[in-house]
């Protein structure tokens, strides 16, 4: 135990890098919503890619450190105010035990990670710590972070003044923007849907309701037509599928989104930008989609993922 | 049995095959069947796949694979699909309360179809169902096919709570609701049987595949 949650007011889960396997029972993957942003804090903490993680959106958080440890936070919408210190994203601290970490909320983005060295370890379930909200398990009983809750965390992989003081640059970041240009890959239902319509979706604006949550992300703009059906016999959907239903209003699938769906899917989102969508803000950001092929999404993905480790500055590298 | 297959991408990190789009057995039992072969001798970069009606979603991880490789991957493999043998299905029974306090679209599906509410019991409990394929909720079952006479549109308004354990029907399918959900489709009945628990150890009642008979309780 090294972490207290003292008060919230937001929606803190503990999330991992998600449940594999089980979406053929109808059980979603969960996972975190900006899984660029949880990586990076469990890299900046020195962890593995996979450990259990905070999640935080929708407002303040604090916690209280129960004893020395190393904590590395990442993501967007968030300053960072440690013991009497205010603090950006993307850096890892030392703090000590009995100072508090509050997460004030800030409106330029959604969601916040908290690693701390050696994982959150709560016990997994279906093979992962992901809290599951609508299923009510996974992280601590299935539910959001309450006050007076208590972290299990494990033991930190290396020596915590190895791990502190260290940041992830701009430059290694994803292109976070209050009006981004979103990659996706047209289909695999684009049939269902007039020429117009392709045209409109490619070149209007969008902006994201405010019924949006982690399930869905609910697009508002110009409405697209149908050709014909509105629906189709249910499949599979993944995170970032567009989904149409017969509003027109385009519904984004997200890290909690159902494992089948029966909406024509205009199109999905690639996996490098699935951060910078996860990132805007209700009734603020404005979005436009752009065409890309797979091969070009994939080479962005990889070139994102894999120098993050190596990006690091390490704290003699850097301005601390 | 020879099927007209095509892989479609989803997006950078999934693909579907599609094998038909309605509601066939002969179909569905093509996309299990390619779902077993896939699982027996996965590659490094495969995820899982989530077997629908007509086609089977495939999960990757695209740091690993290409779309390229994965499609090849996948395309060898619906070679074998033609002379698989599937697994003898499963025959799970469900004992029923038909009607009553959670069957309370009973009487209108019977009223819809101008049947006797004893013969809408008969009809849908006479059939060996498959499990055609699960979603919409941990360890929901899609399945089907309902007989003709007792097929029946969706509510146009779902209701925001239907009870676990609910047994509905859709169209020509069926289903049992196996936690407390938002739900569109005709209330009918109520079974005491767990679809999905975490305290076993295979948390799901179902799989996709098994077959399956309500049985009426009086």
């Amino acid at each position: 135990m090294s972490l207290e949650v003292i008060e919230v007011n937001g929606l803190a889960t503990i999330q991992d890098s998600g449940r594999k396997g089980w979406r053929r029972f109808g059980v979603p993957k969960s996972g975190p919503m900006d899984l660029f942003a949880f990586r990076a804090a469990n890299a900046l903490a020195g962890n593995p890619s996979n450990f259990g993680v905070v999640e935080i959106g929708l407002g303040q958080i604090t916690f209280r450190a129960l004893q020395d440890c190393v904590i590395a936070v990442a993501g967007s919408g968030y300053k960072l105010a440690i013991y009497l210190w205010e603090f950006s994203l993307w850096n890892s601290f030392f703090v000590r035990g009995g100072w508090t970490i509050r997460f004030n909320k800030m409106d330029d983005g959604m969601w916040a990670y908290l690693a701390i060295a050696g994982g959150v370890q709560t016990r997994p379930v279906l093979g992962s710590r992901s809290t599951y909200l609508r299923g009510a398990f996974g992280g601590i009983k299935g539910r959001p972070l309450q006050a007076g809750d208590r972290l299990p965390t494990g033991k930190p992989l290396h020596a915590l003044e190895q791990l502190a003081a260290r940041t992830l640059p701009i430059e290694a970041r994803p292109s976070y923007s209050d009006h981004p240009i979103i990659d996706i890959i047209l289909g695999p239902q684009t049939k269902y849907f007039s020429d117009q319509s392709i045209e409109t979706f490619l070149s209007s604006e969008y902006s994201i309701s405010l019924t949006s949550d982690r399930m869905g992300y609910r697009l508002e703009g110009p409405a697209l037509t149908h050709r014909s059906k509105t629906e189709l016999l249910s499949e599979g959907i993944t995170f970032g599928a567009i989904q149409v239903p017969a509003s027109g209003q385009p519904i984004v699938m997200m890290a909690d989104c159902p494992t089948t769906g029966g909406y024509p899917k205009i199109a999905a989102v690639t996996s490098a930008d699935l951060s910078l969508l996860a990132q805007c803000v209700p009734n603020k950001s404005k979005i436009r989609f752009r065409e890309t092929t797979i091969a070009k999404a994939r080479k962005k993905y990889c070139k994102l993922m894999n120098s993050l480790e190596s990006s690091i500055l390490q704290p003699e590298q850097s301005e601390w | 049995m020879t099927f007209k297959t095509k892989i479609v991408p989803l997006g950078d990190a999934a693909l579907l095959i599609q094998f038909g789009d309605e509601i066939d057995i002969t179909i569905n039992q093509g996309v299990h069947a390619l779902a077993a072969i896939l699982d027996a001798s996965p590659i490094e970069g495969f995820i899982e796949t989530v077997p629908a009606y007509g086609n089977l979603l495939l999960h990757y991880d695209p740091l690993i694979l290409t779309y390229a490789k994965i499609s090849k991957w996948v395309r060898a493999k619906l070679d074998q699909v033609e002379d698989a043998k599937l697994r003898r299905p499963r025959l799970i029974e469900v004992p029923v309360q038909y009607g009553g306090e959670y069957g309370v679209d009973l009487k209108f599906v019977a009223n819809y179809h101008q049947l006797r509410v004893e013969d809408v019991i008969r009809l849908h409990s006479a059939r060996t169902y498959t499990v055609y394929m699960m979603g919409f909720t941990p360890g929901f079952p899609y399945m089907g096919k309902l007989d003709d006479t007792i097929v029946t549109p969706r509510l146009e308004t779902p209701r925001t709570h239907v009870p676990a354990g609910t047994v509905a029907i859709a169209g020509s399918q069926t289903g049992i609701y196996p936690i407390d959900s938002p739900g569109g489709w005709r209330l009918i009945g109520w079974t005491s049987l767990r679809l999905f628990d975490l305290e076993i150890e295979s948390p799901s009642l179902f799989s996709p595949g098994d077959e399956v008979k309500f049985v009426a309780e009086k």
